[in-house]
């Protein structure tokens, strides 16, 4: 066996491409392991742990390429194979095929050529203020999927962008839904009249998946940046949503989805709301609120629709004999749904250790003997990384630690299914629900999972498909967040 | 009233995307319209400021008025007099092309032409003798384009050559630069021989007194018309020059024939000038400098006003930082070599003549002059290509500078320093190529681009000068 690792230095590609090279050189004939990817610190962090030697003045526009081979004569056809993987990527579409055709350069050139009205923006942090004003500039309104955007300056985009007359959806925006097209993260739900202002991407699939499971529709969603009604930003981007709302013939009534707002801004944005002459419905998260579930169901009930059972699949319970852990671990690629399992958490278990900026906080390792709650999208689990809903392997290995550890009493997850989102996401999370079982019960340890699930039938993925490949893994699966993460208090008896 | 948002909710969306492929794919699935940048992070080290200069409001209005300066710029050949009357040079002032440089850091081909200009001035009665002079500091150096003047290659000025005068009245300013010289051993490209000195002052003599009763008698000379019609006949006015000199030659003719000289003279005047392929870049330059003049000094503009080479370093200015230049050292210009020269008889890039491309012509035209690849090397597309890259540096299109190939389209112009600097795309430059050792003279063509540091040290500044 060889390893093999080098550096390119200057050469960028972003981090889904490099998952997919990764993953084709990975099975390709002789190779063992593959990861090629941008030197950030944490990937660096997850090569050593793949037991690679990294060079020590590598840097995050510098690429790595590290490979383990069956023997020396083997590292050529690997390095052969990230070359053409490479050169997959190379090939830019838009392009007419001419042979004086050239790119656009910038962003802004783009917008001009194709006439686009939107612009979506998902560069590492660091750029994209940059890329944004480019793209308001040349009149388009931005979907800004980046995150690492300061408060100031994501108040002076928007301000530059009410002056230009178009819409900053962001920072850190992962969903929209926009004349039926999907941006980001978004699931397919059918048209209705349904308007959502979403200050949380996750938190709008799943009001977006619940309607759609209601027999709702949706008209738009237009994300706004988590921190859009905070003190400091004003509900500049929500005010500037809800007046567009307003005049859109298919839009009837809004559902605005957001953590806790400030007060006074919520004041501000009510009084705009009503002198407009919208019925603006509130999901508001956070402690002593309506979850996100009964918060739609209050909006469904309010505008004279029926609140339906909501989706739900039960699996076979563990054997009695088997003995228990005490502790929940509860494993989050979506940042809204993690927040959401880790109020109703608090609440019945009491301290809950998270990375979701609560205390207790987790420690550098994220692990702790008691209740657990991880966000695996945080900022600083996807520095030069794709998202967990796009490569689930940060969070699969640890589904694997949690399966050994027998202070670990029950698996909470969720799968955000969906454009954007891994093409079978279930797949892979029913064969790592079904060895951490297998893994827990060969130790004599029951060991329940269960799964949140957002999606609909219509997207890509199949809600119903996944549903049952996660409960024949041994899975119980909800599409309400919140009747998931109650499930789980249950199987600890901590339900209340 | 319109629907807000630009009709974002009601139109059929159109998108253009920067950074993960995966998301355009996702649009593509959903069959949007989706337009790709090949997004890449931008030169080292300046997201902070790019960040600072992109969020300046002042910077769309900015450079809108630069384009809109630098395009509207006349350029009117006046009047042809020695540099001591039109420019006031001192005897002992010498002025050369690119940045401020001493004689201890001057290249090759510079020292050759400051040289060939003591020994013109009568200051020195050797070239031994000059260069001592030269190294002892006796005399003044100084950048043409601090007296709003242009010198192709080594760009040296002195006072008893003789200068076209070319005039801006839209924003009343004045340009200047030298008679050109022909090609093979010419002071620009560093010889001082004696047959390059006695042409010099022949030049004085007899056929600047004869270009200045021409343009007295046939009336000022419109030089802009001349640009916009020469990128229709294969010229870019930089290195490709022959319907912009034969057109200025139509011009001056009548006036030259009928000048007050003696038949011989007039004789000489005319079959040199008729000789001389880039007869007409000496004119093309100053209407260049005009136009770019015009854009300085505004501020927040983010365009550049400058691009110039003294054989050592190269220097840019930009508009919003007025006369600050911003420098690096000079690239070596890759292409096709003269006879038996190669690529280490060839000197760093010099001379003022980017200022053509800092205009929106030569490089920014190549696509208008695909024979001149057989000049500095590549093929057609190449030149297609080529000005095709550079709408993605600029902040505009030339009204006036057309070409046909593009369907009319205007000429890239207005080099936007973010744009530079978020790409890690550099300006294309067609170039003469001077010998390395002083007295050589040219000894190839080719192409060359600025060292890519200049592009950063402006945004520093740019982003400095933004009000907080």
């Amino acid at each position: 066996m060889t390893t093999h690792v080098e550096l390119r230095r200057g050469a960028y590609h972003d981090s889904v491409s490099l998952l997919q090279v990764s993953r084709t050189v990975a099975g390709a004939p002789q190779v063992e392991a593959a990861q090629v990817a941008m030197a950030t610190e944490l990937n660096l962090e997850v090569l050593r742990g793949m037991g690679f030697d990294v060079p020590h003045d590598a840097g995050p526009n510098d690429l790595v390429v590290a490979l383990r081979v069956t023997d020396d004569a083997a590292v050529s056809s690997g390095i052969a194979a990230v070359d053409d993987a490479l050169r997959a990527l190379a090939a830019p579409s838009g392009g007419t095929g001419t042979d004086d055709e050239v790119p656009p350069g910038t962003l802004g050139s783009a917008v001009r050529r194709a006439g686009a009205g939107l612009a979506l923006v998902s560069v590492p942090g660091a750029h994209a203020v940059t890329e944004t004003y480019d793209a308001i500039a040349a009149g388009a309104s931005v979907m800004l999927f980046s995150d690492n955007v300061s408060v100031a300056d994501e108040v002076a985009l928007k301000d530059a962008a009410e002056a230009a007359d178009v819409l900053v959806m962001g920072p850190d925006c992962g969903t929209a839904l926009v004349g039926g097209v999907a941006l980001g993260f978004a699931n397919v739900v059918a048209a209705g009249p349904v308007g959502i202002v979403a200050a949380s991407g996750t938190g709008a699939q799943q009001a977006m998946c619940l309607l759609d499971a209601a027999g709702v529709g949706v008209s738009h969603c237009l994300g706004v940046g988590g921190r859009d009604l905070k003190a400091a930003v004003g509900g500049r981007s929500t005010r500037q949503a809800l007046r567009a709302l307003a005049d859109d013939p298919a839009t009837e009534w809004v559902l605005v989805v957001s953590k806790p707002p400030d007060a006074a801004v919520l004041d501000e944005v009510r009084a705009e709301a009503d002198a407009l002459g919208l019925r603006v419905h509130w999901s508001t998260l956070g402690a002593g609120r309506p979850d996100l579930t009964a918060a739609v169901e209050d909006a469904l009930r309010a505008e004279g629709s029926s609140v339906p059972d909501w989706p739900a699949a039960q699996a076979d319970p563990d054997e009695q004999s088997l003995t228990r852990g005490p502790s929940l671990r509860g494993l989050f690629c979506g940042g809204t749904l993690a927040e959401e399992a880790l109020l109703l958490a608090a609440d019945a278990l009491g301290p809950v250790a998270s990375n979701l900026g609560h205390e207790p906080a987790l420690g550098p390792g994220l692990t702790d003997p008691g209740h657990v709650v991880v966000d695996f999208g945080a900022d600083e689990l996807t520095r030069g990384r794709a998202h967990p809903m796009i490569d689930p392997t940060l969070r699969t290995a640890r589904i694997a630690d949690e399966a050994a550890d027998p202070t670990c009493g029950v698996l909470l997850l969720d799968l955000v299914l969906g454009h954007g989102a891994h093409p079978d996401p279930a797949g892979e999370l029913a064969d790592a629900v079904r060895a951490a079982r297998a893994t827990a019960h060969s130790d004599g340890r029951a060991l329940p999972v269960v799964v949140s699930l957002t999606g609909t039938d219509a997207d890509p993925q199949g809600r119903e498909r996944c549903s049952d490949a996660l409960v024949a893994a041994g899975a119980s699966v909800f599409l309400s967040n919140a009747a998931a993460a109650r499930h789980a208090l249950a199987e600890l008896g901590a339900a209340r | 009233m319109t629907a807000p948002l630009h009709g974002l909710l009601t139109a059929d969306p159109v998108v253009a995307t920067s950074g993960v492929a995966l998301f355009a794919d996702a649009l593509r699935d959903q069959a949007v319209p989706v337009t790709e940048v090949g997004w890449r992070p931008p030169m080292p080290g300046t997201e902070a400021d790019l960040a600072r200069v992109m969020a300046d409001p002042r910077r769309e209005a900015a450079n809108a008025t630069a384009l809109a300066r630098m395009t509207s710029a006349e350029a009117v050949l006046v009047d042809v007099a020695p540099a001591s009357e039109a420019l006031g040079l001192e005897r002992g002032t010498f002025l050369h092309a690119g940045p401020p440089i001493g004689w201890d850091r001057a290249s090759g081909p510079l020292r050759g032409a400051l040289v060939g200009a003591v020994l013109l001035e009568g200051l020195a009665d050797t070239p031994e003798e000059a260069e001592r002079r030269l190294a002892a500091g006796e005399f003044d150096l100084e950048p043409c384009h601090h007296r709003g003047a242009v010198g192709p290659m080594a760009g040296v000025v002195s006072p008893s050559m003789w200068v076209y005068v070319l005039r801006d009245d839209v924003h009343g300013n004045t340009s200047w630069c030298s008679l050109n010289e022909g090609l093979g051993k010419v002071l620009r490209y560093g010889a001082y021989g004696p047959e390059v000195v006695d042409r010099l002052r022949w030049m004085g003599a007899v056929l600047g007194p004869i270009l200045r009763q021409a343009v007295r008698s046939t009336g000022p000379v419109d030089v802009r018309a001349i640009i916009a019609q020469m990128l229709q006949m294969g010229d870019e006015g930089h290195n490709r020059n022959r319907a912009g000199s034969l057109m200025l030659l139509r011009e001056l003719l009548p006036g030259m024939i009928t000048a007050d000289a003696p038949s011989s003279d007039v004789g000489e005047a005319v079959r040199f000038s008729g000789a001389n392929e880039h007869f007409f870049l000496n004119l093309g330059m100053p209407a260049c400098k005009l136009a770019t003049r015009a854009a300085e000094g505004i501020p927040g503009s983010t365009v550049v006003t400058t691009m110039a080479r003294n054989g050592t370093d190269f220097g840019i200015r930009v508009s919003g930082t007025g006369d600050a230049w911003f420098t690096g050292p000079a690239n070596t210009p890759e292409g096709l070599f003269l006879g038996d020269y190669g690529p280490d008889d060839a000197n760093p890039d010099i001379g003022d003549s980017a200022i053509t491309e800092t205009g929106g012509i030569g490089g920014f035209a190549m696509a208008a002059a695909p024979a001149i690849v057989r000049f500095v090397g590549g093929d057609v597309p190449f030149a297609l290509r080529a000005t095709r890259r550079m709408y993605e540096l600029t902040v505009g299109e030339h009204p006036l500078f057309q070409v046909p190939v593009l369907g009319f389209r205007g000429t890239p112009v207005g080099i936007d320093v973010t744009k530079v600097v978020r790409t890690g795309e550099l300006p294309q430059i067609n170039t003469g190529m001077a010998g390395r050792v002083a007295g050589t003279g040219q000894v190839g063509a080719g192409l060359v681009t600025p060292p890519a540091e200049c592009f950063p040290a402006a945004l520093a500044a740019l982003a400095a000068a933004v009000p907080r």
